[in-house]
């Protein structure tokens, strides 16, 4: 379908969108008009590329050429140099922050070569608005493979060979999960999708929705035909605007195309699916929270069995998968679960998409083979640490999970082997923090997001993650008291035991694996009202040590209220009185000189 | 049957069709009232009894689910949200001093509309962006890296 010389496919992503992108898009459609390039050269808009941290950027194909951090101004150069003599503009290429070396070609980017694509496979190679561009990347054929070729427990079978599982965080078989609602009783059934993503520091779901939704809608239609349902509905947050209008807009073609709706394909199998759209409930994203949202009741869980296989939506069988785990399932039907299963390590086969973010250079997306190490992901694909600080921890699976410390770096991504250091692999959000991170206020922060997120209905989480919280507050606020860190593991044990869905019964994860690896910080903030990492203002002085201070003025300029006094030569000081807190200071001392 | 300062005749036909719409549809709670929001701009109680006898629904199941998602508001907002994400991400790069600062200046807190109704200001747990972290929404728009010096400068320019 390419009569075209060059597709610039330029990355419409949220990052990209944020820092620019727009304007770049309107100066760059403007000059190829003027040069009459318009009819040999067009512009795609895609979805997020991955590579959050350089946009906007840019991949010029067939060529595969990637350009960065583009400017309205960069419109007339790139156009004069490259796409009418031939010559990139070296300025706009890829340099590699430790060698200098320019790499002009995506692939061959550190950031990209150590990544595999399967879920993401489509990001930033198609229009995600065209039904046609998803179909020229063999779109829809494990679709129809499907329907027409398979008999629904072929379909599960390969699902089950392929070792998917879920991508949502709890890991379940997918295979399994279809084969129980298949074998469920009832007339009407249902397939849902997840696109809660509540999980605060990822954003996959969103990338997957943004670039490729087609991708979601198909291994949705294969759910549907596995286990007999008539009805789909994507459950996904109010905050993804973009992915709503993207999903709309596929499912309108996909009908259109007869790809969805009655009798698929002419197969006479029949399935339709509609969005319904969130309310801001974290706790909407646990599947029987998520259910009975749906059905118009104020979002909380309920005690399983019966499982949602056997009585899930209106009490009917239904299948809730997340919305990386359905990306895959057309490419699994299309090459067989052996394939998929070709990758990955003995419990967690394929890819998992993760969400890079915190103190990291190369802030994005990535997808990565299971059993890649964590320090291979943070250091090689995610170019380490920035402003040359030390690596703290990782923190992976978000409120549910814990963190990671440096001797446990080596340890593979795979679901039993990253639950043994005391995380999760959840739902792929990797929070990478340096040295100035403090572990008590890290663990505060997320049991004030669990207490705030609480639905409330059962007692141990309700109640129990508020004395959490009261308990981290004190020990932040320098009046922490011995015995306070010994209730604390008192509370978090009858917390996970006794709470009433996943929220509460993980909810304690961030402070017992925080307590785990890094106990003699709790112990300085209780024992010694120090906080080691200089983030709890409360335990801080605000003063400079004279011998440390290297008299930069850097504390001086960033500081909002004009509360350090500073010549050239001279050591800075603060002015209690004037000082609000802020902490500013603190982060732009180079040389650990404010106390 | 309804009136109330805040809802116009224009707005008050636009509900009576959103309800005329949803009546039969089971579970439509949700979408009537977020749709009922956009038109007024928050959810006043005298609108959540309305639509609940317009649905024929106990008033105490409507009034439940207003109260139980974040997304409704029963009390006015300002001209424009601004929406700080305090998920994960932002929190590790900062965020916390850019809330503060912005709380301070104009005198609200999360959840808080200042008096001339200029600005609600909402903490909200990760927008999805970020790999741009600290990041913060002015109404529709996103804006990433935000120091504390800078979010109040974005704000200076929405009246
Ligand atoms: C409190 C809580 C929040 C959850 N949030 C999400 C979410 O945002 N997205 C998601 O896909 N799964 C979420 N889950 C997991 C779902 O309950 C469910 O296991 C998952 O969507 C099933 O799909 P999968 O098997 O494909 O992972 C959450 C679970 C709990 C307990
Ligand atoms: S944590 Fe702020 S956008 Fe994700």
């Amino acid at each position: 379908m390419n009569q075209h010389r060059l597709d610039l496919m330029l990355c419409g992503g949220t990052g990209c969108h944020a820092s620019g992108a727009s304007e770049f898009k309107e100066a760059l459609g403007a000059e190829l008009e003027r040069q009459n390039l318009d009819r040999e050269i067009r512009i795609i808009e895609t979805g997020c590329n991955g590579f959050c941290a350089v946009g906007p950027v840019m991949l010029v194909q067939p060529e595969g050429i990637f350009y960065q951090q583009l400017q309205p101004g960069d419109a007339e150069e790139l156009v004069e140099e490259h796409f009418l003599k031939g010559r990139p503009v070296q300025r706009l290429l890829y340099k590699e922050p430790a060698s200098k070396e320019t790499i002009p070609i995506m692939d061959e980017i550190p950031f990209f070569a150590n990544q595999m694509f399967r879920a993401m496979r489509n990001k930033g190679q198609i229009d995600p608005e065209s039904i046609d561009e998803y179909i020229a990347r063999d779109g829809y054929f494990g679709m129809a493979r499907a329907v027409n070729e398979l008999t629904p427990e072929e379909i599960i079978e390969e699902v089950k060979t392929s070792g998917l599982r879920g991508r949502g965080g709890a890991g379940f078989p997918a295979g399994v999960k279809w084969g129980f609602a298949a074998k469920a009783e009832g007339d009407i059934k249902y397939v849902l999708c997840n696109a809660d993503e509540g999980d605060p520091g990822a954003f996959m779901d969103r990338s997957i929705l943004e670039a490729d939704p087609h991708a979601v809608l198909e291994g949705m239609i294969i759910a549907a035909r596995a286990i007999g349902a008539s009805r789909g509905y994507i459950y996904c947050r109010t905050e993804y605007p973009l992915a709503i209008d993207r999903l709309s807009l596929a499912i309108e073609n996909a009908r259109n195309y007869g790809l969805l709706g009655e009798d698929i394909l002419g197969s006479g199998f029949d399935f339709d699916i509609d969005i319904y759209q969130g309310a801001g409930a974290f706790v909407c994203g646990e599947e029987t929270a998520l259910m009975r949202s749906i059905e118009g009741k104020r979002g909380m869980p309920r005690p399983r069995p019966p499982f949602p296989a056997n009585k899930g939506l209106w009490d009917r069988p239904t299948v809730l998968n997340n919305v990386e785990t359905m990306a895959n399932v057309g490419q699994i039907i299309l090459n067989g679960g052996e394939w998929y299963a070709s990758v990955g390590t003995e419990s967690s086969k394929g890819t998992k998409v993760f969400a890079m973010s915190g103190d990291v250079n190369n802030i994005g997306l990535v997808e990565v083979p299971m059993g890649i190490t964590l320090r291979k992901m943070i250091f090689d694909i995610g170019g380490g640490i920035p402003k040359k600080r030390k690596f703290k921890a990782v923190q992976l699976g978000g409120p549910s999970g814990g963190c990671v410390p440096e001797k446990y770096l080596d340890t593979p991504v795979d679901y039993e082997e990253i639950a043994k250091v005391g995380a999760i692999m959840g739902s792929g959000g990797v929070i990478v923090m340096d040295e100035k991170t403090c572990m008590v206020d890290m663990a505060r922060f997320f049991m004030d997001f669990i207490q705030d997120e609480s639905c409330g209905k059962c007692t141990p989480c309700r109640e129990g993650t508020r004395r959490i919280l009261e308990i981290l507050d004190k020990i932040a606020s320098g009046h922490g008291t011995p015995g306070d860190i010994e209730i604390l593991e008192d509370l978090c044990d009858v917390i996970k035991t006794s709470s009433l869905c996943g929220l509460g019964q993980t909810a304690p994860n961030p402070v017992l694996s925080t307590l785990r690896y890094f106990r003699e910080e709790y112990d300085a903030h209780v024992y010694e009202k120090r906080c080691p990492a200089k983030r709890c203002a409360a335990l801080l002085k605000f003063t400079v040590d004279p011998d440390k201070c290297k008299k930069c003025g850097m504390c001086y300029k960033v500081c909002p209220s004009g509360a350090i006094t500073w010549q050239k030569k001279e050591v800075a000081s603060i002015d209690r009185e004037k000082c609000v807190q802020c902490l500013a200071c603190y982060d732009a001392c180079r040389y650990d000189a404010i106390e | 049957m309804l009136s109330h300062p805040d809802i116009t005749p224009e707005m008050k036909q636009r509900i009576d069709e959103i309800i005329a719409s949803h009546k039969d549809t089971p579970g439509a709670v949700i979408p009537v009232l977020r749709m009922c929001q956009d038109v007024v701009g928050y959810l006043p109680v005298e609108l959540i009894d309305y639509i609940s006898r317009g649905l024929n629904l106990p008033r105490s199941d409507v009034y439940g689910v207003a109260t139980f998602y974040s997304l409704f508001s029963l009390t006015p907002r300002g001209r424009h949200t601004v929406r700080v994400c305090l998920g994960t991400a932002c929190y590790v790069k900062g965020v916390k001093e850019a809330m503060d600062r912005i709380g301070r200046t104009y005198g609200i807190g999360s959840g808080e509309t200042t008096d001339d109704r200029r600005f609600s200001l909402e903490a909200v747990r990760c927008l999805g962006a970020c790999g741009l972290a600290p990041v913060m929404m002015v109404d529709q728009h996103t804006y990433g890296g935000i120091k504390p010096d800078q979010a109040l400068e974005i704000l200076e320019k929405y009246e």
